[in-house]
């Protein structure tokens, strides 16, 4: 039993190999970039719109609203990151209703890279907002005693970001299986059912932790003030 | 379960590549279509407050407008009546004088016309008279009405008594000596020397006499000189009769006037 889709490799050359992860992948962002060019090649700024058009504004207003919500003023310069990691984890989870398919969130290489991205793009935005100086000072907040505590911090939710996902996308694929095996009708469609609102629900949880860590990174350093605590247990 | 860290490299990189495809293909246009509808709506619902507030104003003008209008027509009206009223007044006053005028003109013609006709009458009634009594008199007596009128002054002037000679005397004892005899016919020749001879031996004056015809007298004599005259003839009957006649006629003219006036007003 493989417990990752990077056992499944389909090409390997030394180092490079090309995994069912990384095929998966692209073919998730063959269809998110498709659809989105076909929903957006006749946009109507008028009262009467196409249903796709409306199902796509919902989903793009209501990310938008998230990070509203969360605390970053202008979300329009967090969408495209935050949105992406929202679409990309909940399209990916959501497809485990197709027979045989196995989502790239299931590999932990996939989540580390996203945990990766998301490590990264605190300072960024950070650093983008404040500057490296006042980046690097929120560092020691409230005082410099902290310093390895906050630096302990910052790893540990990259690491957690990376494990919770992994760990709820890969145990659920785990429990369908063991239940294929067991018991072959009714219960695999209601664990999958169970995993498609777990996969959504992973979805929101690490789009909507990374715009909390963003937003703490941005109003740490520009207004002194803490933004929400999410509760992700 | 371990990490491929080429596909970790990879997937961030694919996933950097899906943040910009998605950032240009999808983000963007969406949130540019979102704002572009609400700044629509934002503008196309100030438009309709200032259409609203536009339309309540212009409301608000009309009810005023219209209020004017109602009071402008009341206040027309009110002086159209008044002046209906006045005109009324003015046109009836105009008619009763009118009125009064045509009655008065009415009046004066018809009392010319009396007049007229009396005059008329009377004439007539002086010939009927006269011929009525000319042949009665000749029928009855068988002398001319002429002979006895002529009889009948020379009876007078003998008939009559001192004071009426004296005063005649008086009265033709005057500066003129010519004595007037004028009559309704003239006089032939006996009775034209009877006259004188009455009047020389009456009167006792002794005056040129001078004999003129005067229908006017209707059948009578009449002797005049300055300042008296003396005389008989059925003119003072007929004019007894034209006054009695006058008289029955404006009665009548009177009673007339009376009901056209009660039938105008």
């Amino acid at each position: 039993m493989e417990l990752s889709p990077d056992q499944t490799i389909f090409w390997q050359y030394g180092f490079i190999t090309i995994n069912l992860t990384l095929v998966t992948t692209w073919g998730i962002m063959l269809f998110l970039i498709s659809s989105s060019v076909v929903v957006t090649r006749k946009l109507k700024t008028g009262l009467q719109i196409s249903r796709w058009q409306c199902f796509v504004e919902m989903i793009v207003t209501g990310i938008n609203d998230q990070i509203k919500e969360v605390g970053l003023n202008k979300p329009q310069e967090y969408i495209g990151f935050i949105g992406t990691l929202f679409l990309f984890i909940g399209v990916s989870n959501v497809c485990i209703i197709f027979p045989g398919y196995t989502p790239p969130t299931a590999s932990l290489s996939t989540t580390a890279a996203l945990a990766l991205c998301v490590f990264l793009a605190v300072p960024f935005y950070g650093i983008s907002k404040t500057g490296i100086l006042g980046y690097l000072k929120s560092y020691l907040q409230p005082t410099w005693i902290m310093l390895p505590f906050n630096l302990i911090s910052e790893v540990s939710r990259t690491l957690a970001l990376a494990v919770r996902l992994f760990g709820n996308i890969m145990s659920g694929g785990m429990i369908v299986a063991i239940l294929l095996s067991i018991s072959p009708f009714i219960f695999p469609v209601i664990m999958n059912a169970l995993g498609l609102l777990t996969g959504t629900v992973q979805a929101y949880i690490f789009s909507i932790l990374a715009t909390v860590y963003i937003a703490a990174a941005v109003q740490n350093t520009k207004n002194k003030k803490k933004p929400k605590i999410l509760n992700t247990n | 379960m371990k990490i491929n860290w080429f596909t970790v490299i990879a997937q961030v990189i694919n996933f950097l590549i899906l943040v910009w495809l998605l950032k240009k293909f999808l983000y963007k246009p969406i949130l540019n279509a979102v704002n572009t509808r609400e700044k629509k709506i934002t503008d196309e619902l100030k438009d309709a407050d200032a259409q609203k507030a536009s339309a309540q104003q212009e409301k608000d003008d009309f009810k005023k407008k219209n209020t004017d209008f109602d009071t402008h027509k009341k206040n027309l009206m009110a002086a159209a009546v008044a002046d209906a009223a006045t005109q009324k007044e003015q046109l009836i006053t105009a008619a009763k004088t009118q009125a009064n005028e045509l009655r008065t003109t009415m009046e004066k013609a018809a009392q010319e016309d009396q007049k007229n006709e009396n005059a008329a009458r009377a004439h007539d009634n002086q010939d009927q008279v006269f011929a009525m009594t000319r042949k009665a008199l000749t029928a009855i007596a068988s002398v001319s009405l002429e002979e006895h009128a002529a009889n009948s002054f020379i009876q007078r002037l003998k008939s009559a008594t001192e004071e009426e000679k004296k005063q005649m005397q008086d009265a033709f004892q005057s500066k003129e000596h010519v004595l007037l005899v004028r009559s309704a016919f003239a006089l032939a020749e006996e009775q034209q020397a009877s006259i004188k001879n009455v009047v020389k031996g009456v009167l006792n004056v002794e005056k040129t006499m001078e004999f003129k015809t005067d229908p006017q007298l209707v059948s009578g004599i009449e002797l005049s000189t300055s300042g008296y005259k003396l005389g008989w003839n059925f003119s003072e009957y007929i004019n007894a009769l034209e006054e009695h006649t006058a008289e029955i006629s404006k009665e009548k003219l009177k009673l007339q006037l009376e009901k056209k006036a009660v039938i105008s007003n």
